[in-house]
């Protein structure tokens, strides 16, 4: 039994290692999408562009545009004395934020008042927009904090509506999503591929007439992309740490069980594909729509969450990548143990166990 | 052939799917070393009493013996004892034939040491060792069906079941292929065929016809075409699939 495996696992890595774009899609695309995302597609900024409309032009007010520009992230290209010519600025792109400092500034702080920074940035850039409010959140609290001490930190209020990226790095963000997507691409869409080829082929049918108990033709046919998904996560998780400096706080098993749970349940995905489909192509549209798209879009991988409309926040819940990201970085970011992070295991588990138990059914109907 | 030793015995067997009946009380008997050719228009029930006799499918009801083993109870057992290849797809295009070898024995549980035995004892006897490293995609469609027969031979099974076998084949080669069957069938194997060609049916030692599920005729080539006053097979056939037109 133990040689007939081997001898089916054999056959797999070939048709694995013949198929140029399978193994382009297997070693490359990891590769390639962290580059991608580590050096092109980073939503950190460095001195994005700010207009400024001083209503007060005072002396704190001049302190904290310089502590704004201090840090690096955001430069002042210009100083507007009027709202209209910031919808200029904006219209014309030269700028990501305006900042509008009240009157009287500076007495109202040191009459211990509140005052409400206003904040315009570039809705049309979400992902941008939000990060730039981040940094200026926390500007404006060290500001407070340097000038009157740590308990005025309330006087000024920005009202940040969300905070997507606190730690303001993005590694941490793409890090566990480009493993989501990877892991989804090959568990799920080039196992139902591969199925859907032998399907297409016929020679799924001389499987089904071999001795080979059905089982083990599936856990024949997955286990090599088991094997590589696994060792993609690891590339993956290793280029975050050493190269951009993702941090690893929590626990490495636990991470790695964690992998190999989202693989499973990638995996089940396929599979449940490709017992629904008869040929290559429609395997491809079914794990394209299906799988990649909600990866994509809907994991707060790319796009965060808590800006979605109720509908889609809803969807996202169905979407094994968002708890897959929740886990990760979970594990990752705040070294949190199954006591923090069992209902996304859970999820993970419920999921993957209810589409190998309605695989199980179609792929016993089909041998019927 | 031994007519005294039935590897396929067939009794009132019959499949239905929901209120159509595909395979209705067909009872006949394949004999030790036979070439039985099985034959049927589309549709008639052949494809489904091929699945039920290799252990795919379940009758709905009667009785079906395959190499000595039950349908009902032992389908298992029947897959372990019989050889299946059909021309559409019985091999890995992407693999070379050595590693098909390789796989199909494994896959019927040979030890590496046969296995390599085999692929050798293979390679000589169907001329391929030069190309025995080459994708089995690139090689002429000849040499594939050959190599699809011996590896459907490869665990030595006492039954092959060739489904369409020569589909899309030239005569020439279809003509050397059944001399293939045909020294087979004279070493003691069974051999349970399926064809669309009606001259290859003369090639059997005895011919079922299905028509709408039943077994319609039954006999040599010689018997039938006296029984139905034909002078080929093609003519038999014809007048008993659409009797209608003639």
């Amino acid at each position: 039994m133990v040689a007939t495996f081997w001898a089916f696992v054999q056959k797999e890595f070939f048709h694995i290692l013949r198929d140029r774009r399978t193994l382009f899609v297997m070693l490359g695309m990891p590769f390639a999408l962290v580059l991608l995302f580590g050096y092109a597609v980073t939503t950190d900024f460095k001195h994005a562009s700010v207009a400024v409309y001083d209503q007060s032009g005072d002396m704190w007010s001049q302190r904290l545009i310089h502590q704004m520009q201090a840090g690096g992230y955001f430069s002042v290209v210009a100083s507007v004395s009027r709202k209209e010519e910031i919808d200029r600025l904006f219209r014309q792109g030269k700028i990501k934020v305006a900042v509008v400092i009240p009157s009287h500034f500076g007495e109202s702080l040191m009459g211990c008042e509140p005052v409400q920074l206003q904040l315009l940035s570039d809705g049309s850039e979400p992902n941008i927009a939000l990060t730039l409010v981040s940094y200026m959140n926390d500007i404006s609290t060290r500001f407070v904090n340097e000038a009157l001490g740590s308990s005025a930190q309330w006087l000024i209020s920005l009202q940040p509506r969300m905070v997507y990226n606190p730690a303001l790095r993005s590694v941490y963000m793409f890090v566990p999503g480009v493993i989501a997507v990877v892991l989804m691409l090959i568990s799920a869409m080039l196992t139902s591929l591969s199925i859907a080829r032998e399907k297409e082929r016929g020679t799924l049918n001389l499987l089904l007439i071999s001795p080979l108990p059905p089982l083990l033709i599936i856990v024949g046919k997955v286990l090599p992309y088991v094997l590589l998904s696994f060792f993609n996560a690891l590339v993956i998780i290793g280029m975050g740490i050493e190269v951009f400096g993702m941090r690893m706080w929590g626990s490495w098993p636990f991470l790695l069980l964690s992998c190999l749970l989202f693989i499973l349940t990638a995996l089940s995905l396929g599979v449940f594909i490709s017992t629904r489909v008869r040929t290559q192509q429609t395997a491809l549209f079914a794990s394209l729509l299906g799988l990649m798209l909600p990866t994509v879009l809907l994991s707060g991988y790319i796009f965060p969450i808590e800006s979605m409309p109720t509908p889609l926040q809803v969807i996202s819940n169905v979407t094994p990548a968002k708890w897959f990201i929740i886990l990760l970085k979970g594990i990752m970011l705040k070294g949190g143990g199954l006591d923090a992070l069992w209902v996304p295991v859970a999820v993970l588990s419920g999921m993957t166990v209810f589409f190998i138990l309605l695989s199980w059914k179609s792929f016993k109907l089909h041998v019927e | 052939m031994n007519h005294n030793t039935a590897t396929i015995a067939v009794r009132e067997l019959t499949r239905k799917f929901g209120p159509f009946t595909a395979v209705d009380h067909i009872s006949f008997d394949v004999y030790a070393g036979e070439v039985f050719g099985f034959l049927g228009a589309n549709g008639a029930g052949k494809t489904t009493a091929i699945r039920i006799l290799t252990g795919l499918l379940m009758p709905t009801s009667g009785q079906a013996q395959v190499a000595g083993f039950d349908v009902w109870r032992q389908p298992e057992q029947i897959k372990r004892h019989i050889g299946y290849m059909s021309q559409k797809f019985s091999l890995y295009q992407d693999l070379t034939p050595l590693e098909n070898i390789r796989f199909f024995g494994g896959v019927y549980g040979l030890s590496l040491r046969t296995i390599r035995q085999k692929s050798e004892m293979l390679m000589e006897r169907l001329g391929m060792q030069a190309v025995a490293h080459r994708l089995v995609g690139t090689l002429p469609l000849g040499w594939r069906q050959k190599l699809a027969f011996s590896l459907a031979l490869l665990h030595e099974p006492r039954i092959v079941f060739l489904d369409e076998p020569t589909s899309g084949v030239d005569p020439l080669t279809r003509r050397t292929f059944w001399e293939m069957i045909r020294t087979e069938a004279a070493k003691g194997t069974t051999i349970f065929v399926t064809t669309h060609y009606m001259d290859e049916a003369e090639y059997c030692d005895r011919v079922s016809i299905m028509v709408r599920g039943h077994i319609a005729a039954l006999d040599t080539p010689q018997a039938l075409k006296v029984q139905f006053g034909a002078e080929h097979m093609e003519a038999v056939f014809l007048k008993l699939t659409r009797p209608s037109e003639l």
